[in-house]
């Protein structure tokens, strides 16, 4: 039993990975009162520009990560300009972002269809990698699924434990106040955007040249989109993201492992499940009407100038 | 009110702390300051009088660096300044407590204190420190609690508070007092008064001209955006300071006799409420009746269920149907939206956030609440009936704005509250339930709101008004209960009793017989 167990759990862990760097670079910017529905967009774009990094030069992966990183940063960039210097509508800007981001990665991409890369072998942490089910589960990841789980690390303590952590709250719960005791609202919230951008950008590139290193147009697939729900699940709170990242990542391998083993349900039921499963825990979660409310940015989406 | 400041001894000698010259700012729809000087000494408290619009809080924000002027200039200890933005102030020494509070609800009093401070980040050693100077002053305050759920008064504590924690050598304070109560407001005082002694400069905006005549050493008076003179005012009286500020005579109220109708048109029976918010006051067992044609008064220091009451007569909170009878109708499980055809409207104690939405416009506040007086016709708005609409109450209630396209928060403090309480008044209500009616209103708008209130109420409408403020409710009350720690006592005709009375129930030391307890709890 165990024996199964271990490779669903471990998988588990990287599938979980795009969600856990898309989803917490969101998390800050929906903090800070901007909402970027481009998520999708930027992953794609950040995808995109990983794989192309990795194909033309020897980084492989490892080149292909800051590249996804800046290109995710500057599509966030487009988003910024439009939907904080010029105060356009944050919802409509995000859309556009994604649509532009599907069009563009498939037109770059096309050159790479079934192109495929060497990948990132599992690195194995010495000394813990070799205790008995947790070493198999936890250390014998990939160098990039240790680094969500620091950049997890690192955003929890910023947030919960420094001054930026309150800056960054302030500022999404009372822009006007903000500014009146002398906080740049418009400069902190460029920061926290692009920050979620470079986030969306490595989840991209993670995805097109770690997980699955094969160029497939739109790979991301809506995991974007599932990274946004997942910070509204959250109720903004970063621990409660990485659990809900697991859960998703959780049911996307066992219904992979469902269809190899040849559970009698249709491959299209077993392929929405894990979105379906979201959804569902949003929905009960979002009944707790407190919960939301306290944590709920409240200046969340709404333009804002000086 | 209480011993006057020591007389300031002259002009301050040395060079002035602060000294502005020629400061100008436009707006587009109007002047804000239009070469406005002033000129403040190390250890002086210096008021600034003026009607509401006058251009004082804008005057305050160009000193604290939150709003850029024109033109001018700014001396700082005798050295010319540009102060770009309110941490440059903060480090040249200036402190402000802003009129509308820039707190943030969902984070703590501490955290709220710390955002505001330019040192090293360690919230345990603040909370510390917090709790220290605020009962050192007499402003006591739960560092760890959230703000959302604290009330005005508490709010208006922090903002002190924190300001004072900052240790500045010019403290400007924007209404401070507006919604403190009177004994907090002679701790603030001795507090000030302590300050200057030790160098520390004041300059005090305030529409209770009494304060600033047992508090300030010097006045500056503001109209339309200038300076129209400079006054002592421990030498003037009252009326001679509201004469500078209006440019005429002060108003007098006139209050005909109520003619007793005893039908009561909105009554609350057996009202018992736990609010979810774990700092809110639970409401133990209201009971009250305003009848028609009369003003019923609820005096209180506010946190002592003030939120939780005007929630549940509002129906922002509802409970069983006949805990609240309006016209003979339970209500009681209604929510606003239907209390409100029903006729009664409703003055929240916040103007901004509950009261309006900051960024839209006047004409589109008016539509949020008076949505059913022909502003929206089978669910669509109608844009010009609401500007119609916002535009007389601006012109019935001489609210000085740049006409009802502009935001509400681009009105001053007064203004907005004008048109909010004008805004209630104009939909023709059966019954009325008022906040602070005059919360940072000038005098003489003060005098013209209340004289409305009066004639509203004798016109047949039932009113029922919830203040701090005792002077208020005994000059416009026909009878006046008192809450106190969630419960309310029996509404008592005001020529029965008297504000020493009130101002001890107040305090929560009830005489067994006005309260309405059940007489278990004395065991
Ligand atoms: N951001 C803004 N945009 C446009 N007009 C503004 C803005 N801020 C203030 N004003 C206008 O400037 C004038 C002065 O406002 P200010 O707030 O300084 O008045 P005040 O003297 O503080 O009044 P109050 O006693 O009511 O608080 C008012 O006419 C107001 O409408
Ligand atoms: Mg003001």
């Amino acid at each position: 039993m165990i024996e199964h167990l271990i490779p669903v759990l471990a998988g588990t862990l990287a599938a979980a990975t795009p969600l856990i760097f898309a989803g917490l670079g969101e998390l800050v910017a929906e903090r800070t009162g901007v909402i970027n529905l481009g998520v999708e967009g930027m992953m794609l774009i950040g995808a995109v520009a990983g794989f192309a990094a990795a194909a033309h030069s020897d980084g492989g992966a490892l080149a292909g990560l800051p590249a996804g990183a800046v290109a995710g940063m500057l599509a966030a960039l487009i988003f910024a300009i439009l939907s904080l210097s010029m105060a356009a509508n944050q919802a409509a800007c995000g859309l556009a972002l994604t649509i532009f981001g599907i069009g563009l990665s498939a037109f770059i991409g096309q050159h790479y269809v079934s192109y495929s890369l060497p990948g990132l072998p599992p690195l194995d942490i010495p000394g813990l990698s070799e205790i008995p089910v947790i070493g198999r589960i936890l250390f014998h990841q990939d160098a990039v699924t240790y680094l969500g789980l620091v950049t997890f690390v690192g955003v929890w303590w910023v947030l919960k434990k420094t001054r930026l952590g309150l800056v960054l709250k302030a500022v999404g719960e009372a822009p006007d106040a903000a500014h009146a005791i002398g906080y740049p609202v418009i400069a902190i919230r460029y920061g926290a955007t692009l920050f979620g951008g470079a986030m969306a950008g490595i989840a991209g590139a993670y995805l097109s040249t770690v997980y699955t290193p094969l160029w497939v147009q739109n790979m991301v697939a809506g995991r974007g989109w599932i990274a946004i729900a997942l910070v509204v699940f959250a109720a903004w709170n970063p621990t409660r993201l990485l659990l809900g990242a697991w859960l998703f990542g959780g049911v996307t391998i066992l219904q992979f492992h469902a269809q190899g083993l040849g559970i009698a349900l249709p491959v299209q039921f077993l392929a929405a499940l894990p979105y379906l499963a979201t959804v569902v825990v949003l929905v009960l979660i979002s009944r707790d009407k407190r919960l939301l409310q306290l944590n709920l940015p409240a200046s969340l989406g709404k333009p804002w100038m000086p | 009110m209480s011993t006057p400041s020591p007389p300031f001894s002259g002009p301050p000698e040395g060079t002035p702390r602060l000294e502005l010259a020629g400061i100008t700012k436009r707006y587009p729809s109007v002047v804000a300051n239009d070469g406005v000087h002033l000129k403040v000494g190390p250890g002086e408290i210096h008021a600034v009088l003026g009607e509401n619009g006058a251009g004082k809080s804008t005057l305050m924000k160009i000193i604290y660096g939150a709003v850029q002027a024109d033109a001018g200039q700014i001396q700082w200890n005798g050295r010319e300044v540009v102060i770009a933005n309110p941490s440059e102030a903060r480090r040249l020494g200036i402190g402000m407590v802003f009129q509308h509070f820039s707190l943030f609800e969902t984070l703590t009093v501490v955290e709220n204190i710390a955002l505001a401070l330019d040192e090293p980040f360690d919230l345990k050693g603040l909370a510390a420190r917090v709790k220290e100077v605020s009962t050192r002053y007499g402003l006591p305050l739960d560092p760890d609690r959230l703000v959302y759920s604290l009330s005005v008064g508490e709010r208006q504590r922090v903002e002190i508070v924190r300001c004072l924690l900052q240790e500045p050598q010019l403290l400007i304070l924007d209404e401070p007092t507006s919604v403190l109560t009177p004994q907090a407001v002679q701790k603030l005082f001795e507090t000030l008064r302590r300050l200057a002694s030790e160098g520390v400069s004041i300059l005090y905006i305030s529409h209770k001209l009494h304060e600033i005549q047992s508090l300030c050493h010097s006045a500056t008076v503001m109209r339309g955006g200038k300076v129209t003179g400079t006054a002592t005012p421990s030498r003037e009286t009252p009326a001679s300071l509201a004469r500078m500020m209006i440019g005429r005579e002060l108003p007098v109220c006139e209050v005909p006799a109520f003619t007793g109708e005893a039908t009561p048109v909105l009554s609350v029976r057996g009202l018992s409420h736990t609010p979810d918010d774990p700092f809110g006051t639970a409401l133990k067992d209201i009971a009250l009746e305003v009848r028609r044609g009369e003003i019923l008064g609820i005096a209180g220091i506010s946190g002592n269920g003030q939120a939780e009451l005007l929630a549940a007569l509002s129906g922002e909170t509802t409970g069983p149907a006949d805990t609240v009878v309006l016209a003979g109708t339970p209500v009681g499980h209604l929510d606003a939206g239907r209390r409100r055809k029903r006729g009664l409207t409703f003055v929240p104690e916040e103007r901004l956030g509950r009261g309006a939405v900051p960024p839209m416009s006047l004409a589109d506040n008016a539509t949020l609440s008076a949505h059913g007086h022909g502003l929206v016709k089978k669910g669509f708005l109608r844009p010009k009936a609401a500007w119609e609409f916002a535009k007389a109450c601006i012109e019935r209630f001489d609210v000085r704005c740049g006409g009802p396209g502009a935001a509400a928060r681009s009105l001053s403090g007064g203004n907005l509250q004008k048109f909010i309480v004008g805004r209630e008044i104009m939909q023709q209500p059966i019954a009325m339930v008022v906040a602070q009616p005059t919360w940072g209103v000038d005098v003489g708008a003060a005098a013209f709101l209340r004289q409305t209130l009066i004639d509203l109420s004798r016109s047949g409408v039932a009113i029922l008004v919830i203040s701090e403020e005792l002077e208020e409710l005994f000059e416009i009350c026909d009878r006046i209960a008192v809450l106190a720690e969630g419960r309310l006592s029996e509404a008592v005709p005001k020529q029965q009793t008297n504000a020493e009375k009130i101002g001890m129930q107040m305090s929560g030391l009830f005489s067994a017989a006005d309260t309405r307890e059940p007489a278990h709890a004395a065991a």
